[in-house]
């Protein structure tokens, strides 16, 4: 078969079981853009703004475990598209992104829409490309797949100059079965006498205490994890990324950790002597103060990413692998060894844990006349009966949905950590929607961030796709107000929202159903309506108390022990 | 501490800018760097001089392995090695006196006088870096018009080789 680079890369897709593309047009993508109109099998999802584009492919990504794809012209589709990769980059998400650029004779020429996109995306991606002959185009195609799928995983950026993709010169094309990386191989198997070491060291605990994050949902061992933490009879306690890796409802879960995580995860981190920490980064939202975490604790690591391993702390058994080798490995060394923990002492431990649960650090005031963001989350969970996929922007909005809605399956908490990205919500749910058509997606936003990227209920309208947005609108850039509360005696530079549009009207004007609810009693029953149209965005606008803050909350340099409480009358 | 880190890796356009990106990216220290070919066309061999604790030093070394194209990595200031940097120096070398000094400067240090004009000598010098810095120190500060120093490259003693 002899194709043009154009059709090279869509029928590329086609035979990599690409079924998506997220992209906007442009000069430079032309090419590639006829070729995907000659055909009809890789759909191509028009978003609004490049970086709703690429948001969308990672929600696509996060919500189903497969590569998310997306597509933008040169120059300004390039610049625009860096928010959304560098989104994907620092939760390890796996994307191939397509930048068109400006034929190879010009570049370097300042030419019309020319920016060195390698350039800007280097920082930010796990590895990228410039396609220089149509020749290399297939193959280099395949190993960006690869690459952003396997290890940690990351988006990869694969630019392609305009002639490149010229229909007119054609080569053959077969897809590229064999290939070979040899600067690229990541460990999958965990070293065996780091394994029988962790084991000891895990049935030696006390105070034993599981750590667990977006690892173990991106290794899809969640499972296999679950089963190996019941076995063992530990606490548990997830990141913001690893929300749903363990079951919420089980007993064994104590709640997310850190800055705003619960009093007994952190306690539990605190004063644990055994840490077995899965798939998780140490990120310092997480650590607090590092000169006092975890100052009991013998600490084993399981990580894909040898970087990642003793970076911000110390660790005493590494074990560079993916997760659910290893933990099968060490589910299996655990039977060979033929012992249990000591019963008392994990008795003990529990008894403890369960002495700071009953401090009941996540209560707020539920007789208050205003709507609490809190009850509202609550009343989502119970109308979705906690199965659906919630998508978040960033702020207070996001710590309560972390807090309140129990995710008991990975890839339904889809939300952005480590570059805390507003305008992420709303696009990754039209990803997440796309993947799973008939399922419950409801994005819980605030009013600030879903400004960042409205222009995609455009997107949403023009796939009739029925997402569910709870808009938590305090009128406040609610997480920024609550630091200058706390931080700079109360002046709330900046963080007020002035001239808020009326999201009903908005959303009407796009074409979807906008409702307002001002009242704690008209809550659920909106909700519940509002979930019963099958076929219909609903845009909840629910005006909620100005004044409410997340709890606990971990300041800066203070430990896990050192949490500020929330003070009801 | 003081560490020579040696690289194999593709020689591809961008690579070089994605060890340097890294470098400034992540605020780690590089005291010198240099790059060229090796037999092997598709490889480069670059030689990175760093200081930073071993905490920090560990993280520039995992930091370097993850990018994709970088092949092999060795931290030859770990076992018994060679280093060695190339120095050129333009010195005044105008009357009798002078040149005669320099000369002699030039042998005891091993060194080769390339160019030579009625006012100038170019001296070439190799060695590590701190014979280099003595010979400046030694000879007359004023007569220095113009150095250039390639950066230390290394290799390890011994049977140990870095290669793929
Ligand atoms: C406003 C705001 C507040 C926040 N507050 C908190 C908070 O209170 N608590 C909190 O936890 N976070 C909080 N975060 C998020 C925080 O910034 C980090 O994003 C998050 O803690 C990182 O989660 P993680 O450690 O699970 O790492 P991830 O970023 O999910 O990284 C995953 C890790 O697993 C490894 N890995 C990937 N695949 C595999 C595999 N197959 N096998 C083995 N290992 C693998 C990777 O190498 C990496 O080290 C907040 C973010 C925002 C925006
Ligand atoms: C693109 C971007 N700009 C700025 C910030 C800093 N920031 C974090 S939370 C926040 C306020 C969010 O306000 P809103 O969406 O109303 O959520 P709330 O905290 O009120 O629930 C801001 C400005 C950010 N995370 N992302
Ligand atoms: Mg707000």
């Amino acid at each position: 078969m002899k194709l043009g680079g154009g059709d090279i890369l869509v029928q590329f897709l086609q035979d990599e079981g690409v079924e998506f593309v997220f992209g906007y047009p442009g000069g430079a993508a032309l090419h590639i853009y006829d070729a995907i109109f000659r055909q009809e099998k890789v759909k191509h999802i028009l978003a609004r703004h490049e970086q709703g584009a690429v948001h969308a492919a990672d929600g696509f990504a996060r919500s189903t475990g497969k590569p998310g794809v997306a597509l933008v012209t040169s120059g300004p589709g390039a610049t625009n598209a860096v928010t959304g990769i560098a989104t994907a980059y620092m939760d390890s998400i796996p994307l191939v992104v397509v930048t068109a650029q400006v034929a190879s004779p010009l570049i370097g020429s300042d030419a019309f829409q020319e920016v060195d996109s390698v350039g800007i995306t280097r920082p930010c991606v796990k590895h990228n490309f410039l396609v220089k002959d149509v020749k290399d185009l297939a193959s280099t195609l395949r190993k960006a797949f690869y690459i952003a799928t396997t290890g940690r995983p990351g988006p990869v950026v694969v630019d392609i100059p305009k002639d490149i993709t010229d229909p007119a010169v054609k080569i053959p094309y077969s897809y590229p079965e064999d290939f070979s990386m040899r600067s690229y191989q990541p460990t999958v198997k965990g070293h065996p006498g780091q394994i029988s070491k962790a084991v000891e060291l895990i049935l030696s605990a006390k105070r034993p205490m599981v750590y667990s994050g977006g690892g173990v949902v991106l290794s899809n061992a969640a499972t296999e994890f679950t089963a190996f933490c019941r076995r063992l009879g530990f606490p548990v306690t997830n990141t913001l990324m690893g929300l749903g890796g363990f079951p919420a409802t089980d007993p064994q879960f104590v709640g997310m950790l850190g800055m705003h995580g619960t009093y007994e995860a952190n306690m539990a981190m605190h004063d644990c002597d055994v840490l077995l920490a899965i798939g998780a980064r140490f990120d310092d939202r997480v650590t607090g103060d590092l000169k006092k975490f975890c100052p009991h604790a013998k600490i084993i690591h399981v990580d894909i990413d040898p970087a990642s391993i003793s970076k911000n702390v110390r660790i005493d058994v590494p074990i560079v692998g993916d997760i659910k080798q290893v933990v099968s490995d060490l589910t299996r060394e655990l039977d060979a060894a033929n012992k249990e923990n000591d019963a008392t002492a994990l008795k003990k431990w529990w008894n403890q844990i369960g002495q700071w649960r009953g401090r009941d650090c996540l209560q707020y005031d539920r007789g208050s006349e205003l709507i609490k963001p809190q009850y509202v989350v609550e009343k989502l969970y119970e109308v979705t009966g906690g199965d659906a996929f919630v998508t978040s922007d960033v702020g207070q909005h996001q710590m309560f949905t972390a807090q309140f809605y129990k995710f008991d399956k990975p890839r339904r908490w889809i939300n952005s950590g480590g570059l805390g990205t507003m305008g992420f919500g709303l696009p990754a749910a039209i990803g997440v929607q796309l993947a799973h058509r008939d399922a419950t997606v409801a994005c819980v936003t605030g009013e600030a961030s879903i400004q960042m990227c409205i222009q995609e209920l455009s997107t949403a309208r023009q796939l009739d796709l029925p997402l569910k947005i709870i808009c938590l609108n305090n009128r406040y850039m609610g997480m920024v107000r609550q630091w200058q509360e706390f931080f700079y005696e109360s002046r709330y530079s900046h963080s007020y929202l002035d001239a808020l549009p009326d999201f009903v009207k908005l959303a009407e004007s796009y074409g979807h159903v906008g409702v307002r609810i001002e009242k704690p009693e008209d809550v659920e029953g909106a909700l519940k309506e509002a979930f019963a149209m099958k076929d219909s965005l609903v845009f909840m606008d629910f005006v909620t108390d100005q004044t409410e803050n997340v709890y606990p909350m971990i300041a800066a340099g203070k430990g896990h022990h050192e949490m500020q409480e929330r003070e009801l009358a | 501490m003081r560490h020579i880190i040696s690289l194999l890796m593709e020689n591809e356009a961008g690579a070089l800018s994605r060890v340097a990106g890294l470098f400034s990216a992540r605020g780690y220290n590089i005291e010198s760097l240099t790059v060229a070919p090796t037999e092997d066309s598709s490889l480069s061999r670059m030689t990175l001089v760093t200081r930073g604790s071993d905490n920090v030093i560990e993280q520039i070394k995992k930091q370097l392995n993850k990018l994709i194209d970088i092949v092999k990595l060795a931290d030859i200031s770990e076992g018994v090695h060679i280093e060695r940097e190339l120095m050129m120096v333009k010195v005044q070398a105008a009357n009798a006196e002078q040149r005669e000094e320099l000369k002699r400067m030039a042998d005891i240090f091993n060194g080769t006088v390339l160019d030579v004009t009625d006012k100038t000598y170019v001296i070439e010098l190799t060695g590590s870096g701190d014979k280099l810095d003595a010979f400046l120190q030694t000879i007359d500060q004023s007569s220095i018009l113009e150095t250039v120093r390639s950066g230390a490259t290394g290799i390890a003693r011994g049977g140990k080789s870095l290669r793929v």
